[in-house]
């Protein structure tokens, strides 16, 4: 197969695969008896025509990056690790410990505390699919899977069983102190010029930024990145160069558990400043999505991030003010990880065979 | 516990281990020709979704067993294009199906219906009813066995049957056709299925064909017979249930029915905290016994209750020599 240029398969695919992704969504409401137009109107005026709109759509987008990071870093080391939902549950009953039972003096104290607490919490949890999947052989898909349910019914035993407040009804922990709460951007100087109103944006979209070029800096810039990568590459190269495998995937499904679990400090402290049942609510899978229109590239995954936050904020929108449900996001986000992900190669093809009619077929005549 | 508590459970077992039987089966002829299908999920979503939808419509529950097939081969047609075809990722594929497939199931029944992503509730002909067993009332005073007959193998939908008679029908089709030496040889080595000159793409999308079809049935059955009607989401990870007892299995179908059999007694016994309190002597939290299936799964892949060996050449897409 001939091979595409360099700018065509870093930008070009990703592209035609959200387009084709965009056109079958179109197909979908108009087969539904809506109208794409206006719902893509909708979305826009929603999710990015506004700085409050804008303010609902960072504070998607950085949870997004975090578990887009997660699943970057996993994708990496040849790991396809489904598991962030779950580790981004634990990460939030982390944050929830932390900020309930430690006395902090001010909420930057709380904030790094809170954080390590997500990333400790958040890396336990995928290192014992790490570990089987080392040792033991298991496939980690299927174990991610796994311990994602066993995290649900964990977070449903501690909250119901444990964590919640006597004489409360709904499975939740308390309040959070009034001192761990996080600045928004509103809060910000500097942000609160375009931030005029309050909004769940916070803080922690600057962490999120941080942690992606910290991933960037570490896979392409240190000596553990470039044995993730030589790891994650197909055949025995990795293992000839001496690169001990079950260091490695320990490393980077920790990291990617530990960026997952990151989440919460998001969603968990910044926004709902109290642990609820289901607090990851999908982020972890959209990580899946955004690390594959991202092709695994930290700065893809923040440009995807963004892209699904405005889809997720958009969505809400759609779901308030037009007759089209709610779960439109999940359909584009299962097409775009259909077509980013599982029809790479048939959109590929497609390009070839488009730039093959540019190209002069003088060659094909000269051998004739 | 007293006997009828127990013939209770096993009465639940039987109805909520026959959708993950089902999906397990399906499973089963995909994996084994090395195809790996995490799609289960939403396979059985969709089919749930258009036997919901049709069976309201027409009235004829039958009718609306044969949309739950159509709509679950499609996702099924759509798996083997992109993992088959296109040699794309296959457990990617299935991940952006399961999606898919959750989005579009309560669209189409918003659209149609416009209850909320449910379906109208079903009932009389639009179902599939329970059926009793030939001499199951008049047997039912013979100890032990009577009741046994009475309240749990008789007494369940025409769906249960046909699962528990796919079980052997599976067996006799991998291990004494033609047809099954090659679907197995196709999941372990690629190579010598296409030197023998047979098709590895034919078998491979007939083996994902066959899955389609089972997941079909499997939905139909959780929105017909265990429920009356669809509602969002409403197979709740019995999909990758299923996925986990196969591996349990180590990928044979009497295996499938023992390990189904077991993961649907756990949901039998997260349904009935009263028993499990009375058994254990303690107040046990119901997320425990909910979990309980996926750490028994965890332990099975950990290799500490027996070695589970998927076929040698599962997830890999084949490439011919040039």
């Amino acid at each position: 197969m001939d091979r595409l240029p360099k700018w065509a398969d870093v930008a070009l695919v990703p592209l035609v695969s959200l387009l084709l992704a965009a056109l079958i969504s179109a197909l979908v409401i108009l087969a539904i008896g809506q109208d794409p137009m206006e719902a893509l109107n909708v979305m826009v005026t929603g999710a990015v025509g506004s700085a409050y709109g804008w303010g609902y759509t960072l504070y998607y987008t950085t949870s997004f990056i975090f578990t887009g990071l997660a699943v970057t870093i996993a994708f990496h080391a040849g790991l396809f690790n489904i598991g962030g939902e779950g580790q981004a549950q634990l990460g939030g009953l982390g944050v929830a410990l932390a900020c309930l039972f430690l006395p902090w003096p001010h909420w930057s104290l709380a904030l790094i505390g809170a954080a390590v607490a997500a990333a400790l919490f958040g890396a336990a949890w995928a290192a014992i699919p790490a570990y089987l999947q080392a040792k033991r052989g298991s496939h980690i898909v299927i174990t991610t899977i796994m311990f994602n349910y066993i995290a649900a019914s964990l977070m449903v035993f501690m909250l119901v069983d444990v964590l919640r407040p006597d004489g409360q009804m709904d499975p939740a922990t308390a309040n959070f102190p009034e001192v761990t709460k996080l600045p928004t951007l509103h809060q910000i100087p500097g942000f609160s010029l375009i931030f005029t109103k309050d909004v769940p944006a916070n803080v922690t979209f600057l962490i999120a930024l941080g942690a992606a070029w910290a991933v960037w800096a570490l896979l392409w810039r240190t000596r553990l990145g470039y044995q993730i990568r030589a790891f994650g590459k197909p055949g025995a190269a990795a293992q000839y160069a001496g690169i001990n495998a079950f260091r490695i995937t320990m490393i980077a499904m920790l990291m990617s558990g530990g960026l997952a679990g990151l989440m919460a400090i998001n969603n968990v402290m910044g926004e709902a400043e109290r642990l609820l049942q289901n607090s990851a609510s999908g982020a972890g899978f959209i990580g899946i999505a955004v690390a594959l229109m991202g092709r695994n590239h930290p700065v893809g995954v923040v440009l995807a991030a963004v892209l699904f936050g405005f889809l997720f904020q958009g969505g809400a929108e759609l779901g308030l003010w037009t007759k089209i449900p709610i779960e439109l996001r999940t359909v584009v986000q299962g097409l775009v990880i259909l077509f980013t992900g599982a029809l790479d190669y048939m959109v590929r093809m497609m390009l070839v065979r488009i730039f093959a009619l540019f190209r002069s077929p003088a060659p094909a005549k000269g051998a004739a | 516990m007293d006997y009828a508590t127990l013939l209770q459970l096993l009465d639940s077992t039987l109805r909520l281990g026959t959708p993950l039987l089902l999906a397990c089966l399906a499973g089963l002829y995909s994996e084994r020709a090395g195809i790996f299908d995490i799609g289960l999920e939403g396979k059985m979503l969709m089919a749930a979704m258009s036997a919901g939808a049709v069976a309201a419509m027409t009235g004829s529950v039958w009718i609306g067993l044969l949309a739950a097939i159509v709509g679950s081969l499609l996702f099924a047609l759509l798996h083997g294009v992109a993992s088959i075809t296109f040699r794309g990722n296959q457990l990617i594929s299935g991940v952006a199906l399961n999606f898919l497939a959750s989005g579009i199931t309560v669209l189409t029944a918003q659209a149609l219906f416009g209850q909320g992503g449910r379906t109208p509730p079903l009932d009389g002909a639009a179902r599939f009813n329970p059926i009793t067993l030939p001499f199951a009332e008049s047997l039912q005073g013979v100890p032990i066995l009577g009741p046994l007959y009475h309240e749990v193998i008789s007494g369940h939908s025409i769906l249960v049957y046909a699962a528990l008679a796919f079980v052997p029908f599976t067996w006799w089709l991998l291990y004494r056709t033609r047809f099954g030496l090659r679907l197995r040889a196709v999941g372990e080595n690629p190579a010598s299925v296409d030197t023998a000159g047979v098709s590895v793409k034919g078998l491979r999308f007939a083996a994902v064909m066959i899955t389609g079809v089972l997941c079909g049935i499997a939905g139909a059955y959780m929105a017909t017979a265990l429920q009356a009607g669809f509602g969002r989401e409403m197979t709740a990870g019995r999909g990758y249930i299923a996925l986990a007892a196969l591996i349990f299995a180590k990928w044979r179908p009497w295996q499938a029915l023992g390990a189904t059999m077991l993961f649907g007694f756990f949901q039998a016994l997260a349904l009935r905290p009263d028993v499990v309190e009375s058994v254990v002597g303690r107040k046990v939290p119901v997320s425990m016994l909910d979990a309980l299936p996926y750490v028994l799964t965890v332990l099975v892949l950990a290799g500490f209750v027996g070695k589970a060996i998927p076929p040698r050449a599962g997830g890999e897409p084949y490439v011919k020599e040039r």
